[in-house]
C-alpha cells in the first residue's frame, strides 16, 4: 500500500441536520462498501460511544476507511470523516472539514432545510469544500423531494438537480451515491515530498497506546520514527504507530502520505499536547507555516459539580481526570461550597457538553452527582482597575468594588414556521434578544436573526424554543465577544441561610421576575419539615421574593391492618430513602434535584 | 411448654366495596363462599402437625367482612381451629362484622362457637357521610344491629369510627364521637381516611391530596387545619368518656385493649390463614397468595418469605412499639438483642428528643404529642 495514488482517494463529510439521517447514510456507505457485513454491522458504526447511540446525536469526530469498486471498474479508497452535530462542537466540525475535500448535505426529503443545515453548508462552503446534496427519507409519505430540491438551490444556492434521491434507512438508491461520490468530491492534493504538513482532527486518549492523533496528511509524508513536533502545543514525540481506519479498529501501516487521512501514536500521555486543529510537522525538517485555523478551545459554561456522597470526592476527581484524557476542552478545578461540600467548578463548551460529561461520570463512572445551575463567564472590571473573569457567582466582588460588567453574547439564528413566528419573537424579546432581521425562506418558513446574551440559552431555551414551536423551530448560535450589560447577583436564602449553591448572575431587569420563580419552585421541591421555613431572594441586603414551606404537621398512618407489617416498613423506608437524597443546609433539607430543577423555569 | 400464638383468618368477601377500600375483598356468592371455606380448611388441616406446638391466646376473623358467612360456615372454621390448637380458655376472640349482616341468630350463634369479641364497623353515625363512603347500612340499623349484639351477650364491643371524611367539619366528627361514646362499647378504633391507591376515592380526591400536602386548600377533603382539630377531638372526647388511648388509633376501656392487636405492635408471633393473610413466625416473615384463583387452586400458597435479620427486628421493634402509646421498654429491647438501646440509636434518640418529638422516662421511650402528629418522621429516623 505504499503508493496509493492520489486521484484515487475520496476524502469526504457528511453534514446534517439533527435527525435527518447522517449515521444512517454512513452505515449504509459502509455496509455497501464491503468493509463489513450486515451481521457484523451494529446500527450507525460510527457513533460507537453509548450515549451518541441513545441520544442519536454525533459527539467526537471519528473516521472510517473503505474501499468502493466503482462502475469505472477502479478501485476507491473513501475516507469519511464523522462530524459532530451540534453547535457546542463548532470548531470542532470546522476542524473536520478542513481534513475533507468535499461533503454530502443530506436533507431530509419531509423537513427540508433546518437552522443547522444552514450552518453546517456555510461552514463547508467556508471551509472551500465541493457540497454534494442528498435526498434522504424519501420513503415517508410526508415526502417531498422536489419542493426540498428547489429549497436547497433557492436558499443555498448549490446545484441539486442531481441528488440523489433516496432512503438510507432502506437502502434505496444509496448505490447512486457512491458513483456522485466518485465523480464529484475533488481527490486531494499536496506533495508526498514535501515538509509534513498533517490537521489534527481529533485525538483520544487509549490507556496502552497513549494518546491517537487522528490526522489528515496535507503535505509529505509520515513513517514509523519519523520525529514529529505540533507546532501550536510544542509537543514532541517520535511517531511508534500509524495506520487508518476499520470500522472500529486501527489498522497500522507503514506510512501515511498527502491526501491520506490515518491515525498516529507517539507515546504522548495527555490529549492536550494534540490539540484539534494543530498542525503536526516533522521536527527536523518542519514546514515553513502552520495550516490555518487554530483555535485553543476554551469553556463558554460552568457549574458546580459534586458527588451526592461527599466521601466520593476522589472518585469524582479520578473521574474527571480520565474524561479529560479524551476531552481537551473539558476543565475543572476544585471548589467548596457551605451547601454542598468539596467538589469541583467545571468548564464546557456547552450545555450539551455538559449534559455528556454528566452523564458519563454518572454512567460510567457510577457516581450520584449533585449539579448547580451553569452560569457563563462574566467579566468584572473593577474600580481599581483590574479585571476579573467570573466563573462562579459566589465569588463576585462586592457591588461597590465593580465599575462595570460584560457578559457573552451569541449571534442566533432561529428557523421556524410562519404561524409561531410571534411565539417565537416573544421568548427571544424575554431572554433580551436584540431583533437583526428575519428572511423568508419559502412561503411558510423564515429565519429570525437575533443577538442573545449566552446566559439567557445556556438553560431551558432550547426546550422553550420547541415546546413554543411545537417542535417545529431548529435554532443554531455562534459567539460574538462581550457586551456590557447591568447584571446583579441573586441569593437564595433558606430559612434565613444563604445557600451558595444556589446563588447566580442574572440581568438587572430580569431579576425579579427569575427571583420570584425560583422561589416558586423551591416551594415546589422542598418537602414540609418540622417547622416553617421561608424561601427568599435576594440582591444584596435587600429582599425582592419570598415563599413559605409551611411546617410540617401530620405525618401518621393511621391504620396498620392485619399485620401487614412488610407494606407499612416500605412506606417507612421510601421516607427514609427520600432523606438519603436530601442535603443538610443549615437545618434544613433540600433535596438534591431542587439544586438542578431551577434552571426549568420557562412553564409556558 | 408450648408457645403462644395469636391466628388471623381473612375473610374476602363483602356485600359491595366501599369507595375508600383497598383491603381485599369483593362480593361472592354463597357457592364462591363455601368453597373459599372449603379450601381454607383443607389448608388449615395441612398445618396440623406445627399447630402442636403452640397455645392460642388471640383469634381474628377479618376482612372483608366475615360476618357474611352463614353462621354454619364460621362454625366449621371455628371447630377446625379448635380441633387444631390448644386455645386458652380467656382467648380473645374477635370477628369482624358491618351492620346490615347482622341478626339476632347469627350473633347468639357466635357466642354458642366461643366468639367474644365484636368489632363493628360503624364509621360514622352520619347517613350521608355514611352514603359518601359507599356503607351499605344507615345509623339506625347499625344501633339496631348493637343492641341485639348486647342482647345476645357480647360484652366486649369495639366500634370502628373514621375522620377526615369528604365534606365532614369538625362538628359533625365530634357529634359522631359523642354519639358513639355513649353507647359505651368497649373499644373504639378512630381512623383518618387515608386516600388509597387503586381505590375509586383516589381517582375522586388524589388531587385535593396533593393540595393538603403542600399545605393548600383541599376542595372537598377537611382542611390541614380541620383535619388536625379531628384528631385533637378525637383524644378529648373520648378521654372524658373513660377510654384511654394506648395505640396512634385505638382507645379503650382499661382492661379492653385489644391483645391481638398488641401482638402486632409487640411482634408476638402469629400466623394467617386465608387469602393475603400474613404472619410473623419466629423472625421470619410471610404471606398468603393474593390471588383467589392460585389460592383455591394451588397447594402451596405461602410467599414472600423474609427471614428477618437482627437490624430488621431491631426497626419493626422500634416502629412498631412506638405505635403504642407506652412506647417501648429498653429492658426488652436488651433482651431481645442482648445489645443496649444506646448502642444502637443513642444519636437517633437525642435528635428526636430534641425536636420534642419523643420522651424518655425511666426506662420507657414514648412519641410525644407532638411526636404522635408525625410518627412516620419518627420511625423512619429508626431504619437503618
Amino acid at each position: 500500500m505504499s503508493h496509493i495514488d492520489q486521484s484515487k482517494i475520496r476524502n469526504f463529510c457528511i453534514i446534517a441536520h439533527i435527525d435527518h439521517g447522517k449515521s444512517t447514510l454512513a452505515d449504509r456507505i459502509i455496509e455497501m462498501t464491503g468493509l463489513l457485513t450486515s451481521r457484523e454491522m451494529q446500527a450507525q458504526v460510527l457513533d460507537n460511544m453509548e450515549l451518541e447511540r441513545e441520544r442519536g446525536i454525533t459527539i467526537k469526530a471519528q473516521a472510517v476507511r473503505t474501499i468502493y469498486k466503482a462502475k469505472d471498474g477502479e478501485e476507491y479508497i473513501f475516507n469519511l470523516i464523522d462530524t459532530p452535530g451540534h453547535v457546542d462542537f463548532n470548531y470542532e466540525v470546522s476542524r473536520s472539514l478542513a481534513a475533507c475535500d468535499g461533503a454530502i448535505l443530506v436533507v431530509d426529503a419531509a423537513q427540508g432545510i433546518e437552522a443547522q443545515t444552514l450552518a453546517n453548508v456555510y461552514l463547508a462552503l467556508d471551509h472551500d469544500l465541493d457540497v454534494m446534496p442528498v435526498i434522504n427519507k424519501i420513503d415517508l409519505p410526508s415526502a417531498e423531494p422536489q419542493r426540498v430540491i428547489e429549497e436547497i438551490e433557492d436558499v443555498i444556492g448549490i446545484e441539486a438537480q442531481e441528488a440523489p434521491l433516496i432512503s438510507a434507512k432502506d437502502g434505496t438508491n444509496v448505490e447512486e451515491v457512491l458513483e456522485q461520490i466518485v465523480q464529484k468530491i475533488p481527490a486531494p492534493a499536496g506533495d508526498p515530498e514535501a515538509p509534513l504538513q498533517a490537521l489534527i482532527f481529533d485525538s483520544l486518549y487509549d490507556s496502552y497506546k497513549g494518546v491517537i492523533v487522528f490526522c489528515r496528511i496535507k503535505e509529505g509524508t509520515v513513517r514509523k520514527g519519523t520525529p514529529i513536533r505540533m507546532m501550536a502545543t510544542g509537543a514532541e514525540a517520535e511517531v511508534v504507530e500509524l495506520g487508518y481506519f476499520g470500522a472500529g479498529q486501527f489498522i497500522p501501516c507503514e506510512e501515511l502520505s498527502a491526501g491520506m487521512v490515518g491515525y498516529i501514536t507517539a507515546s504522548l500521555k495527555n490529549v492536550k499536547d494534540t490539540r484539534v486543529g494543530d498542525t503536526i510537522t516533522n521536527a527536523q525538517q518542519p514546514c515553513e507555516h502552520p495550516l490555518p485555523g487554530y483555535k485553543k478551545v476554551n469553556p463558554m459554561v460552568y457549574c458546580g459539580m459534586y458527588p451526592a456522597d461527599g466521601a466520593k470526592y476522589p472518585d469524582l476527581r479520578d473521574a474527571l481526570e480520565k474524561l479529560q484524557l479524551n476531552d481537551a476542552s473539558l476543565q475543572f478545578e476544585p471548589e467548596t461550597s457551605v451547601a454542598l461540600g468539596f467538589g469541583f467548578r467545571c468548564g464546557f463548551l456547552g450545555l450539551l457538553h455538559l449534559e455528556i460529561i454528566q452523564e458519563r461520570l454518572e454512567r460510567e463512572y457510577n457516581l450520584d452527582l449533585v449539579t448547580t445551575a451553569p452560569g457563563v463567564i462574566y467579566k468584572i472590571y473593577k474600580t481599581n482597575g483590574e479585571v476579573v473573569e467570573l466563573t462562579n457567582p459566589s465569588n463576585m466582588p462586592d457591588p461597590s468594588e465593580i465599575e462595570y460588567m460584560e457578559e457573552p453574547m451569541v449571534s442566533a439564528e432561529v428557523m421556524v414556521t410562519t404561524e409561531f413566528i410571534g411565539a417565537i419573537m416573544d421568548l427571544c424579546q424575554e431572554r433580551r434578544g436584540q431583533y437583526l432581521g428575519m428572511e423568508y425562506i419559502e412561503e411558510t418558513r423564515a429565519v429570525l436573526k437575533y443577538d442573545l446574551p449566552l446566559n439567557e440559552i445556556i438553560y431551558d431555551f432550547f426546550d422553550a424554543l420547541k415546546s413554543r414551536s411545537r417542535g417545529y423551530a431548529s435554532f443554531d448560535y455562534e459567539m460574538k465577544g462581550y457586551e456590557r450589560s447591568e447584571l446583579v447577583k441573586l441569593d437564595i436564602l433558606i430559612n434565613r441561610e444563604e445557600v451558595d449553591a444556589l446563588s447566580f448572575i442574572v440581568h438587572a431587569g430580569t431579576a425579579y421576575e427569575r427571583g420570584r420563580r425560583m422561589c416558586e419552585k423551591l416551594k415546589e421541591e422542598i418537602p414540609r419539615q418540622l417547622f416553617e421555613i421561608p424561601i427568599q431572594a435576594a440582591i444584596g441586603s435587600k429582599i425582592i421574593a419570598r415563599e413559605t414551606v409551611k411546617a410540617m404537621r401530620k405525618d401518621v398512618l393511621a391504620k396498620c391492618y392485619g399485620g401487614d407489617i412488610t407494606r407499612k416498613k416500605k412506606l417507612l423506608e421510601k421516607q427514609k430513602e427520600g432523606k438519603k437524597r436530601m442535603r443538610q443546609v443549615g437545618n434544613v433539607e433540600i433535596p438534591q434535584k431542587a439544586f438542578m430543577s431551577v434552571l426549568k423555569l420557562d412553564d409556558k | 411448654m408450648k408457645k403462644d400464638l395469636s391466628i388471623y383468618i381473612h375473610i374476602p368477601f363483602c356485600v359491595k366495596k366501599c369507595g375508600y377500600c383497598d383491603f381485599l375483598s369483593k362480593s361472592g356468592s354463597e357457592e364462591e363462599q363455601e368453597r373459599y371455606v372449603r379450601t381454607l380448611l383443607q389448608k388449615m388441616e395441612r398445618t396440623r402437625e406445627a399447630a402442636g406446638q403452640y397455645r392460642v391466646h388471640t383469634i381474628f376473623f377479618g376482612g372483608g367482612t366475615p360476618s357474611i358467612l352463614p353462621a354454619p360456615l364460621m362454625d366449621k372454621l371455628m371447630d377446625k381451629l379448635f380441633d387444631l390448637y390448644e386455645v386458652e380458655s380467656d382467648a380473645e376472640i374477635t370477628i369482624e362484622a358491618n351492620p346490615g349482616t347482622l341478626n339476632p341468630e347469627k350473633l347468639s350463634a357466635y357466642r354458642n362457637m366461643g366468639i367474644n369479641r365484636l368489632s363493628i364497623g360503624l364509621q360514622s353515625t352520619k347517613d350521608e357521610e355514611l352514603k359518601l363512603l359507599g356503607r351499605i347500612h344507615t345509623y339506625e340499623e347499625f344501633l339496631e344491629n348493637y343492641e341485639q349484639a348486647r342482647k345476645a351477650g357480647f360484652e366486649n364491643i369495639n366500634i370502628d369510627l373514621m375522620s377526615g371524611l369528604p365534606g365532614q367539619s369538625p362538628d359533625s366528627w365530634k357529634q359522631t364521637l359523642k354519639k358513639t361514646a355513649a353507647l359505651h362499647p368497649q373499644h373504639i378504633s378512630a381512623y383518618g381516611l387515608m386516600i388509597e391507591e387503586e381505590t375509586p376515592f383516589y381517582l375522586l380526591y388524589k388531587e385535593d391530596v396533593a393540595r393538603r400536602d403542600r399545605g393548600e386548600d383541599p376542595g372537598q377533603l377537611p382542611s390541614e387545619e380541620a383535619e388536625r382539630q379531628m384528631y385533637y377531638d378525637t383524644a378529648a372526647i373520648l378521654d372524658e368518656f373513660g377510654y384511654r388511648r394506648y395505640e396512634i388509633s385505638n382507645y379503650a376501656r382499661p382492661g379492653y385493649e385489644c391483645r391481638h392487636n398488641i401482638t402486632y405492635w409487640k411482634r408476638g408471633d402469629y400466623l394467617g390463614y386465608g387469602l393475603g393473610a400474613a404472619s410473623l413466625m419466629e423472625n421470619q416473615r410471610f404471606t398468603v397468595t393474593k390471588d383467589m384463583q392460585t389460592y383455591l387452586t394451588k397447594k402451596y400458597v405461602y410467599e414472600d418469605l423474609v427471614t428477618l435479620t437482627a437490624a430488621d427486628q431491631m426497626e419493626e421493634f422500634m416502629f412498631l412499639g412506638l405505635r403504642m402509646m407506652e412506647g417501648i421498654s429498653l429492658g426488652e429491647f436488651h433482651d431481645q438483642f442482648h445489645r443496649s438501646f444506646w448502642d444502637i440509636y443513642a444519636s437517633v434518640f437525642r435528635k428526636l428528643e430534641d425536636q420534642g418529638l419523643l420522651i424518655r422516662e425511666k426506662n420507657r421511650i414514648f412519641l410525644s404529642d407532638k411526636g404522635i402528629d408525625v410518627s412516620n418522621y419518627v420511625m423512619a429516623s429508626f431504619l437503618f
